[in-house]
């Protein structure tokens, strides 16, 4: 009696922590607290069901295995979170998606053999937490290969009739696993579902390009949150259920958010416009001519603004120059140069991330100006930097209905005065597709490493 | 026909609050602004690590001698923990450059 009020009553706090951290962590004000709040909320959790649970009077058993199993767990996912780089956060978050989505898969194969009585509801939540768990799980593992740069797009026309047809096969054995059936002999259904779902997270996200993996990773975050919540139904626990519906409805509403700040759809994304046809016509080759410009000179003509805008995007992240851009913005300043970032909202390979990294180099929160504002300045704008940035900046966008990134607002970098362009080469960015604003008479091209060139920008401006 | 409904009076507490839990999630999450989304998903990612509880379970109830069980359960719970103690600790690195950045 009292065990189960301890842990019901335990559930019941975690879950308003859960729906509170989530509100708090909607507004910049209370983020932090609110993160710190829902995760009392699972310590609570996890500690009334490890010392207080009961099934048929029986306490949880293998405590030490568990605890073990528990600190394993806790060190190695410390020490991951606490090393990884700012720049490597999106990934991180994909990474941890992904044992979410493993852990849901395995408590569905476990409890398929465990348990002989086998109706309708139980087999269902079963085998849609094992495929959803098992396809979250492998496809956050490619989304996260994909941000480290170590798998590539595989776009072939045949995948995607392939995918669709795995998907249905997919559908028909859940179906005929929840109506009791075993196509495979006794007990290999959920093993068989197990590998064609691992299968298809991988095919269902090989296609999708590199700039739109955040949307992926968020997507296959709700898509844990329902299979955890599947769990919860086969145990009819209440925090697993609510904690696991939360997030898979928030989570879809953040993904549409998300695909809405690029201005394309869910299905744009998921069926995957980057990449396509027509994209590498967008420029022709032959008449385009580049400007490069040494350090030196571009130091003269940062120095000499009134005003200088800076664009900055994954390259920024990827060379780990938001200390150096914070030096060069200083350095500016000190000559009497007005200056200020135009952050778009996707630049880098998550919304906010380029926020969260020049915050870590200590840049004033005011200097940040979202796209429109900064569009607004950008014509009384001496110079715009652009920084490892390349589709965010891409005036076909607005120029070529065709484009893969039509209509995605863009910072109209080429509105002002003159263009620096730091970039390493001239190779296209994620979407990859041209960028006329490297073409245009008004820009400038700086090949370099964002941070060398950035430090050594400060030197000469320094002197200037 | 008569299944459907069985299964919806059977599950009646059920159903209320799963569509509950679905208008809540997308209530607390509209009006947000842009450069929350990697910490909100991050923070979201940490929560379903709730899925844990069920890895707990499947080990606490499993016998001693069933070694695939235990094994498969040892797993998940090491896999659970990875998502809740990475995803908040990840979600609370994210925020402190926010705090940073108001401080000033």
């Amino acid at each position: 009696m009292w065990n189960t009020f301890i842990v019901e009553g335990g559930y019941l706090i975690g879950a308003v922590t859960f729906v509170l951290g989530l509100k708090m962590l909607s507004h910049p004000e209370t983020a932090r607290r609110g993160n710190l709040l829902a995760a009392f909320g699972m310590a609570l959790a996890i500690a009334v069901t490890l010392f207080f649970y009961r099934r048929d009077g029986q306490p949880v058993g293998n405590l030490p295995w568990i605890l073990l199993a528990m600190a394993i767990g806790t060190v190695i996912g410390w020490w991951m979170a606490v090393k990884v780089k700012m720049t490597a956060m999106p990934q991180m978050v994909s990474f941890f998606n992904g044992m979410g989505g493993a852990c849901a898969a395995l408590i569905s194969l476990v409890e398929y053999k465990a348990h002989p009585q086998h109706e309708l509801g139980f087999l269902l939540s079963i085998f849609l937490g094992l495929v959803i768990g098992s396809v979250s799980f492998s496809g956050s593992m490619v989304a996260y290969l994909k941000l480290e740069g170590k798998v590539g797009n595989a776009h072939h026309p045949v995948l995607r009739v392939l995918n669709v047809l795995v998907l249905i096969g997919i559908l028909a054995l859940i179906v005929v696993g929840a109506l009791g059936l075993e196509p495979f002999g006794e007990g290999n259904l959920p093993w068989v579902l197990f590998v064609i779902a691992l299968l298809y997270g991988v095919m269902f996200v090989m296609p999708i390009g590199g700039a739109d993996m955040p949307v992926v990773i968020s997507l296959l975050n709700s898509f844990t949150g329902v299979a955890a919540a599947m769990g919860g139904f086969l145990y009819d626990n209440m925090i697993m259920l609510t904690g696991g519906i939360l997030v898979g409805s928030a989570g879809t509403i953040l993904t549409i958010l998300m695909t809405r700040a690029m201005n394309r759809s869910l299905l744009n994304v998921l069926v995957g416009a980057f990449g396509g046809a027509g994209a590498a016509a967008a420029v022709k080759d032959g008449d385009k001519t580049i400007k490069e410009i040494s350090i030196p000179d571009a130091a003269i003509m940062l120095a000499y603004s009134q005003r200088v805008a800076i664009i900055p995007g994954y390259g920024l992240a990827v060379a780990q120059a938001q200390h150096a851009c914070h030096d060069l913005e200083k350095a500016l300043e000190e000559k009497g140069v007005e200056v200020y970032y135009a952050i778009h909202p996707v630049a880098g390979r998550m919304p906010g991330h380029m926020n969260v990294l020049l915050a870590e180099a200590d840049v004033p929160y005011d200097k940040l100006l979202e796209a429109e504002q900064a569009n607004e300045l950008l014509p009384q704008t001496d110079v715009a930097i652009v920084v490892g940035a390349n589709d965010v900046v891409n005036p076909l966008a607005e120029t070529d209905p065709t484009s893969p990134i039509a209509g995605m607002p863009v910072i109209r970098a080429w509105e002002a005065k003159r263009v620096i362009v730091i970039k390493r080469s001239l190779r296209p960015g994620y979407a990859k597709i041209d960028n006329p604003l490297f073409y245009m008479d008004n820009t400038y091209m700086l090949f370099n490493d964002a941070k060398k060139a950035l430090s050594e920008l400060v030197l000469e401006v320094k002197q200037a | 026909m008569d299944w459907i409904i069985d299964y919806f009076i059977q599950n009646r507490d059920f159903i209320f609050l799963l569509i509950m839990m679905i208008f809540l999630g997308i209530e607390v999450i509209s009006h947000v602004p842009a450069i929350l989304h990697t910490p909100l998903m991050s923070g979201a990612n940490a929560i379903h690590g709730v899925v844990i509880i069920g890895s707990i379970l499947i080990m606490g109830y499993s016998d001693s001698d069933d070694y695939l069980s235990l094994g498969l359960g040892f797993l998940a719970v090491v896999l659970g923990t990875l998502n809740v103690v990475g995803g908040f600790v990840v979600t609370n690195r994210m925020l402190e450059m926010f705090k940073k950045k108001r401080s000033k």
